[in-house]
């Protein structure tokens, strides 16, 4: 595919914080075939805007599991998800707590920080 | 392992073994299907959930190791839910960081090793050993986009069914570079990746610069009882192996280099120890297949026994003010702010770039010379940067401190590949492609007054 059919992908992703109504920015990305989600994410955070937050972690393999969104509605892996040419709208998962942008509270209780702020152990 | 569910494949009620490349002898285990890395971290995850003076952290990121008097008292670190700058005292600091192959722009690897552990021992005052020495795969997956599948998954699918690898014109040519092919993959790695990289030199590389991998001479029942449910995955991502070639090619996958230490796993700084692919020095010049997972099982335990030991009988000693300097570069790293400076992350791509194309599998002293000079000006550059300045996930944050570490690791890696003057193992120099036995000697890296020092130490025997 040379420059002139470059195809650009439509990736709407919502954007806020913990409580928030929040709002919807979209980014046109360059698709490629077979190219997943979460590819396209990464691609938004280098070339179009760093302060989108989005968790992930082995990028393509799935064996993190971290990386777990609403895709069209749909939970789904966004490692896996792959990029529909015609678009995609992207949400945090609705079940859980927003931490900020696609980044929900998705950690054990037992790992967080705030749990062992006080801990003195000898 | 076993006893604690890793479910190793077994033959006739033993563990099964095959024979790796470069082994001599069948001794590799593993779990199918393509299975052995995520079973064995979820083997000890489950062990590690069962015990309740076991504390795992997610999502803190340490920025440094907290030092008094040559030994390690604990770390800096942020809390990336919320920005919050945390410190830890400790009796004994592990580092298990894994490696740095995210410096390269083809890695095999988990987004989060960029070789942080290799930066906070030295910034500790630690030194590390043969860092020149990175690992090249030669077949990783180039195309077609495979999702939800580990790029390395060839490597086993040759140990199990061959294949052939043929260049952009299909045809052989592992035996013009002194290479057996026979479908039996027998060839050395640092061998076959340089193979591969000359025909795409050559102009005889496939369209995504890389070679074929052709299993369309292997019969789909072998396929499939070799690697069953993986079968339906490729088919699901588009490729039938019985039709189509994949291309592959060389990509970062280890590091062989890496934190010096003892055989209890001890680094020169009493307190701090290291295990895994943070630990420098085990494999030589090229690790052997298999062994990744092995020296992280084994060299995990010890460190950790070692380091527990030194944990109880230390008398901690703790004061908020040692850890002052790292918390002011942390918070002075939250608060970056330049209007129209780029973010980390993009400098992050440009090293990636820089050191595949000078510091990979093939180098040149004008390249790496080249690398080093870059990598020097972004580490001049690291507070120009700007982030965006969220209170709650700020990944410009994370990205900055991993950047910060992604330059030492890299300084100390290209830095120690310019001093090498000869190719050895994992280590091409094109300007020197001879080995020379005078060099059978190691080098060490460590930080003083800020600058990197190299130097030559015989190799212990």
């Amino acid at each position: 595919m040379n420059s002139e059919e470059r195809i650009l992908t439509p990736v709407r992703v919502w954007r806020g914080g913990p409580g928030e109504t929040g709002h919807y920015d979209t980014f046109l990305t360059p698709y490629e075939e077979g190219m997943s989600v979460l590819d396209a994410l990464r691609w938004i955070r280098l070339h179009a805007d760093s302060s989108l937050a989005i968790r992930y972690s082995c990028i393509n393999a799935n064996a993190c599991k971290t990386c777990m969104v609403l895709v069209d509605g749909k939970v789904e892996y966004a490692c896996t998800s792959r990029l529909k040419p015609s678009g995609v709208s992207l949400e945090p998962l609705r079940k859980r707590r927003v931490i900020r942008d696609l980044v929900t509270d998705t950690i054990l209780d037992e790992e967080k920080l705030e749990r062992t702020v006080d801990r003195n152990d000898t | 392992m076993d006893q604690w569910g890793a479910r190793w494949a077994r033959e006739n009620g033993h563990i099964k073994q095959v024979t790796a490349p470069g082994h001599s002898r069948a001794r590799c285990c593993y779990v199918d299907f393509l299975n052995t890395g995520p079973s064995v971290a979820g083997t000890l995850r489950r062990q590690l959930s069962r015990w309740n003076n076991i504390q795992r952290l997610s999502n803190v990121t340490v920025t440094d190791i907290v030092t008094h008097d040559g030994v390690a008292v604990g770390a800096v670190a942020i809390n990336i839910v919320n920005s919050e700058i945390v410190t830890f005292d400790a009796g004994a600091v592990i580092l298990a960081a894994g490696g740095l192959t995210k410096l390269f722009r083809r890695n095999s690897a988990s987004a989060n090793m960029a070789g942080e552990a290799y930066a906070l021992a030295l910034w500790a005052g630690a030194d590390l050993v043969d860092m020149e020495f990175v690992q090249f795969l030669p077949i990783a997956h180039l195309a077609p986009r495979l999702v939800g599948m580990d790029p390395i998954m060839w490597d086993p699918f040759r140990y199990k069914l061959g294949g052939r690898l043929l260049n952009g014109r299909f045809e052989e040519f592992m035996h013009s570079y002194g290479g057996t092919d026979n479908g039996n993959y027998s060839t050395v790695r640092d061998q076959a990746s340089y193979a591969v990289l000359k025909e795409v030199e050559a102009g005889r590389g496939s369209p995504h610069g890389g070679v074929y991998l052709d299993f369309r001479h292997v019969p789909e029942e072998q396929l499939r009882s070799a690697f069953g449910p993986v079968i339906d995955r490729l088919v699901a991502n588009g490729i039938d192996l019985t039709q189509t070639p994949v291309e592959v090619g060389p990509t970062a996958h280890y590091h062989m280099g890496g934190v010096r230490v003892s055989v209890k796993m001890e680094t020169r700084l009493e307190g701090l120890y290291a295990a895994g692919e943070a630990v420098g020095g085990a494999n030589g010049a090229n690790r052997l297949s298999g062994n990744a997972i092995t020296e992280a099982l084994v060299f995990g335990e010890t460190a950790g026994r070692n380091a527990a030991d030194h944990a109880m009988k230390v008398c901690r000693r703790w004061e908020s003010r040692y850890a002052q300097q790292f918390v002011e570069t942390a918070q002075a790293a939250c608060s970056l702010r330049n209007p129209g400076g780029l973010p980390p992350i993009a400098l992050q791509s440009e090293l990636q770039d820089v050191m595949w194309e000078c510091a990979g599998p093939f180098r040149t002293g004008d390249a790496l010379e080249k690398a080093l000079a870059r990598i020097q000006q972004m580490k001049r550059e690291l507070f120009s940067l700007s982030l965006s300045g969220q209170q709650h996930f700020d990944l410009d944050l994370q990205d900055w401190f991993e950047l910060k570490a992604m330059l030492t690791t890299a300084e100390a890696v290209v830095a120690a590949a310019l001093e090498r003057r000869e190719s050895r193992g994992a280590h091409r120099r094109l300007d020197f492609p001879e080995t020379d036995s005078a060099l059978s000697r190691n080098q060490t890296v460590e930080m003083k007054n800020e600058r990197l020092l190299l130097e030559w130490t015989p190799v212990v025997s």
